[in-house]
């Protein structure tokens, strides 16, 4: 008698973003599959610092979290900026994609994605100095991911970063993290 | 418009919308729901101009898109309701044109009507009969027979043995509609509606609110009397009545058109009977209007319009239904919420921040998701810098000022609220305002949230934080630094009976011993509960639990996966401890002890616990009321704990019923192919016969399952349940001894929160409200506690 009506349905915060893990193991159309299943979020942009004791409690407003797995630099085996938080529902998954993406955790705004499942190995940085990509090239200063980006100099850069940088996707360890301890330091936040 | 994105194998990469390779007529049904849903949005010309546009469009369209012209406006009426008044010009202006066409909507609304009646969508039916009642105002529709309809609505509370809350939704659904149309209505037919008012009015005063204190955000009636809301509504009404229905604050498209409109010919609506009443059916809950503005909250600019005006009501409703809409979308809902119509006549910012944290703070439940509420204000500070965060604290600071009367079940979530609020803003807040709290008993609401406050606010940064945000007079209240507390940790315990084996043990799992090896070295264990002499039997040794225990989350303590992995890891040796009820309820114990500096970490490993059935749900629950933690029983975290648990038993039994029932829509299925297929070959009737006999097996398995978990989920809510009436009575009767008053904020924290478990789990509860009136909720109660009982099954009346 009624329709759903498309311009009403809109959960765009829901929809899966127009990144691909480039070291996915399987076609493009397993990859959308399991996206749209998934109950694992990608967190980017975090503060080195970020304990999983915090990312539990912001994730945990949106549901029961079923794992955390922090992002660690392949060669230091610290955390080295981005997560991954697996539900045990769907649900809980895409209301931290409507309320949580976005919003700040430790001072920082972070960011939030769709992940085809943590497998091992997708916790470690993928950049060549261990960390993640965008911080391979990044110009700016930025305390809370160590400072300054491991191959460039402070003074100039007329170095740009290749696009797209989208391509690759870091991911976090099976094994214990190590935390660094520098959190305390004044001064930082 | 934003189209479903569907994932093709042949697009490369993700494209965000897929090019429609189809056919014409899709397209343009695309256009005519985009069109409708979106008239006078965003256009430069007025509505008025927008809305006869599109009537003529519509018009055109009519001979080939009749029928999905009739389902879209059905749509709207049923799903934006805040619209309202914009979609029923469109049908007036339609009917004006073609007469047929009206009819035939006003037909599909009746049937829509009895579709979701049926289907119990109560809110969508209120929507639409709002909307039938405005077309009257549009000449769609005669008055006379929408008075009928409401006549025959308001003819349900003569209805006997029904439940309250059926005929109080007619009564609402018919009173809600008379800020729209009471004019026209009484204009027309005034003799009818006076007899339907005096009805109403009959009806209100004979109706039982028992529910009502338990859905009352505070206790006071001051400043804002809490009302039931029917009550409210009926006051709202009857001043809009003695205005003589002069309402000023609804926008009313159709007015403009009034030319048109009176012109055209009226339809009468089919006599409609409500249907009866069904055993299943699920009235919605009554509740109680939110209140925290007044007029004399808004220091400058429009004022806010009464408590009792209709104007008020008109707007709250608006705005719950835009939240209502679009909470999926923040951004979208932020925006539609500062765009209210007719906002420059209202402090908008009050009501929508009010509105908000009405729907927040609902009992028994908030309509949607805490967190959304949290990023709904968020957005509406970035879209008005200037105004909004000012609203907001002054509301946190009257929210906080009416703390003592506050309901807990609402105090948490303004801590949880708050908390998160801050951590968006860099923790900046004036805590030297708050400094009275200071000098109170530190057991009063006001210390008591700030402590919860700083709490919540370190798990979402760190201790030191919070030491540097808060004036050094507030030392006391902030959380200890979350450390691992080890009894074992140096020479100075070497005097302890457990001390030499812990050392053991350490080393054993460090050298990563098997699970045999451990065993052994914990059998060694002294057992301070047996005699010396008696070697025999294997009584509980709480000793060997508090060794491991306290030893394993040590060297696991850097982190929750640490914990998590080591919890895993030694999985068989913990079973093997805590099969007993004393293994699991000193294992509980001993996690306490260790971690009673980071209630985050109890949290998540009790919740690890229970998952991997190293405890039961009963143990935690006993666990919580035991002895050892009755000086943290008005702490959130216990709470958070005991919800949390209850939650997964219910999970639990749900995935249960689930599984059989799926199991026996697999063997009717079977049994069905079964019967179709019988005679083709002997093989495959053999074969399906096996299979056959394998789902009945699994389905008698699962059905024991079911049964089984059904009875721990009943035992957990009887422990829970009898706990709460010993301390509560214990507490009375000590009280009443020494002649002490009895409200004492211990008292009030436990009241509310057995009110809370009621609240929270009432669609369980329900199943088993035989049992415990008969063992546990019986007239011999006290009856400050039985009132919480009776309470709570008015709610249901």
């Amino acid at each position: 008698m009624s329709v759903k009506l498309n311009a009403l349905v809109s959960d765009s915060y829901v929809d899966v973003s127009q990144y691909r893990d480039q070291h996915f193991k399987g076609n493009r159309y397993d990859q959308e599959k399991l996206l749209k299943q998934s109950h694992t979020l990608y967190v980017g942009n975090l503060s080195f610092y970020s304990t999983e004791d915090q990312v539990h409690e912001i994730f945990s407003k949106s549901g029961d979290v079923k794992r955390i797995v922090i992002g660690l630099d392949k060669v230091k085996k610290t955390a080295c900026g981005f997560c991954f938080v697996e539900y045990y529902t769907r649900t809980g998954a895409e209301n931290a994609m409507r309320f949580i993406n976005g919003t700040r955790l430790d001072d920082r705004i972070i960011r939030t994605d769709w992940d085809a499942g943590f497998k091992e190995g997708r916790q470690y940085g993928r950049g060549k100095s261990g960390g993640q990509v965008r911080d391979e090239y990044r110009q700016d200063y930025d305390p809370a991911r160590g400072g300054y980006a491991p191959l460039s100099l402070p003074l100039h850069s007329p170095y740009s970063p290749p696009a797209p940088v989208i391509c690759l996707l870091h991911s976090a360890v099976s094994t214990p993290p190590h935390q660094p301890c520098s959190k305390y330091l004044s001064g930082f936040h | 418009m934003s189209r479903r994105r569907h994932s093709d194998s042949e697009n490369e990469g993700s494209q965000p919308h897929k090019r429609r390779r189809t056919s014409e007529p899709i397209e343009i049904e695309d256009r005519l729901e985009s069109l409708i849903c979106r008239v006078g949005e965003k256009s430069t010309s007025s509505l008025e101009s927008n809305l006869e546009g599109l009537a003529g469009v519509l018009e055109a369209d009519l001979p080939n898109y009749k029928n999905k012209i009739l389902r879209i406006l059905c749509s709207v009426a049923r799903l934006l309701p805040e619209k309202l008044t914009v979609y029923t010009t469109l049908v007036g202006l339609l009917n004006a044109r073609n007469y047929n066409f009206g009819g035939e909507f006003v037909e599909a609304m009746i049937r829509q009507l009895k579709e979701t009646l049926k289907n119990n969508l109560y809110n969508e039916a209120v929507y639409l009969v709002r909307f039938l009642s405005d077309l009257v105002n549009c000449h769609v529709i005669a008055a006379p027979s929408m008075v009928a309809m409401f006549e025959n609505f308001i003819s349900v509370t003569q209805e006997e043995d029904v439940p309250q809350v059926r005929s109080d939704w007619f009564v609402y659904m018919v009173l809600s509609c008379l800020p729209w149309v009471g004019k026209e209505l009484y204009e027309k037919k005034d003799a009818e509606m006076d007899r339907l008012f005096s009805q109403i009015e009959g009806y209100l005063k004979g109706r039982v609110k028992a529910h009502a204190p338990m859905l009352q955000v505070w206790t006071a009636e001051k400043p804002h009397p809490q009302e039931e809301y029917l009550d409210c509504l009926w006051a709202q009404i009857q001043k809009l009545k003695k205005d003589r229905w002069q309402e000023r604050h609804i926008l009313r498209p159709y007015i403009a058109f009034d030319s048109v409109l009176c012109e055209a010919l009226q339809h009468n609506l089919p006599p409609f009977t409500p249907p009866g009443h069904m055993p299943d059916a699920q009235y919605p809950m009554p509740r109680v209007v939110f209140r925290m503005f007044d007029y004399t909250d808004a220091p400058e600019g429009p004022v806010m319009p009464g408590s009792h005006s209709v104007e008020r009501f008109v707007i709250e409703e608006n705005l719950h239904c835009i939240i209502q809409t679009h909470w999926k979308e923040r951004k979208t809902c932020a925006a539609q919420l500062l765009s209210y119509p007719g906002k420059n006549k209202i402090p908008l910012n009050y009501h929508i921040v009010e509105v908000i944290f009405g729907e927040l703070f609902q009992l028994p439940t908030p309509p949607h998701i805490d967190v959304m509420y949290t990023t709904l204000l968020i957005e509406l500070c970035k879209l008005q810098p200037g105004s909004l965060p000012q609203v907001l604290a002054q509301a946190t600071e009257m929210l906080y000022m009416r703390l003592d009367t506050m309901n807990t079940s609402c105090i948490d979530r303004l801590i949880n609220w708050f908390s998160h609020h801050l951590s968006n803003f860099q923790f900046r807040w004036s805590w030297d305002d708050w400094s009275d709290c200071l000098t109170v008993d530190p057991e009063k609401p006001k210390p008591k949230f700030v402590k919860e406050v700083l709490e919540k606010s370190m798990r979402l940064s760190y201790h030191q934080r919070m030491v540097d945000i808060v004036p050094a007079t507030f030392a006391a209240l902030i959380p200890a630094e979350p450390n691992f507390i080890y009894k074992y940790e140096d020479e100075s315990a070497s005097s302890l009976p457990g001390y030499p084996a812990s050392i053991t043990v350490g080393n054993a799992i460090k050298n990563r011993a098997t699970n045999e090896e451990i065993l052994a070295i914990l059998k060694e264990v002294p057992n301070p509960n047996q005699e010396d002499d008696d070697d025999e039997g294997e009584s509980f040794n709480p000793l060997k639990i508090d060794v491991f225990l306290q030893t394993l989350l040590h060297l696991a303590a850097k982190s929750f996966s640490h914990s998590f992995s080591a919890l895993g890891k030694f999985h068989e040796i913990l079973k093997a401890l805590t099969e007993r009820d004393e293994g699991k309820l000193h294992i509980l114990k001993v996690v306490y002890e260790v971690w009673r500096n980071h209630p985050q970490m109890i949290a998540v490993l009790v919740d690890k616990m229970i998952r991997t059935q190293i405890v039961d749900c009963a143990a935690v629950a006993n666990w919580l009321f035991s002895q050892d933690m009755a000086h943290e029983f008005t702490r959130l975290f216990v709470w958070e704990i005991l919800h949390s648990t209850i939650r997964k038993m219910n999970k639990h039994v749900q995935k249960i019923q689930q599984e059989l029932e799926e199991a026996k829509d697999k063997l009717e299925k079977q049994q069905h192919k079964r019967q179709k297929d019988s005679g083709d070959e002997e093989d495959m009737d053999k074969n399906s016969e096996d299979e056959e006999g394998q789902l009945e097996e699994q389905i008698e398995r699962l059905q024991e399952k079911v049964e089984s978990a059904q009875s721990e989920q009943k035992n957990l809510f009887l422990v829970i349940f009898q706990r709460f009436i010993m301390l509560l009575t214990e507490h009375l009767v000590r009280c009443e001894t020494g002649s002490v008053e009895i409200s004492t904020p211990w008292y009030k924290n436990c009241i509310e929160r057995l009110q809370q478990v009621f609240l929270m789990h009432h669609v369980t509860i329900q199943q088993y409200m035989g049992t415990l009136e008969n063992l546990l909720f019986t007239a011999e109660l006290d009856p400050h506690i039985l009132a919480v009982y009776q309470q709570f099954c008015a709610l249901q009346l």
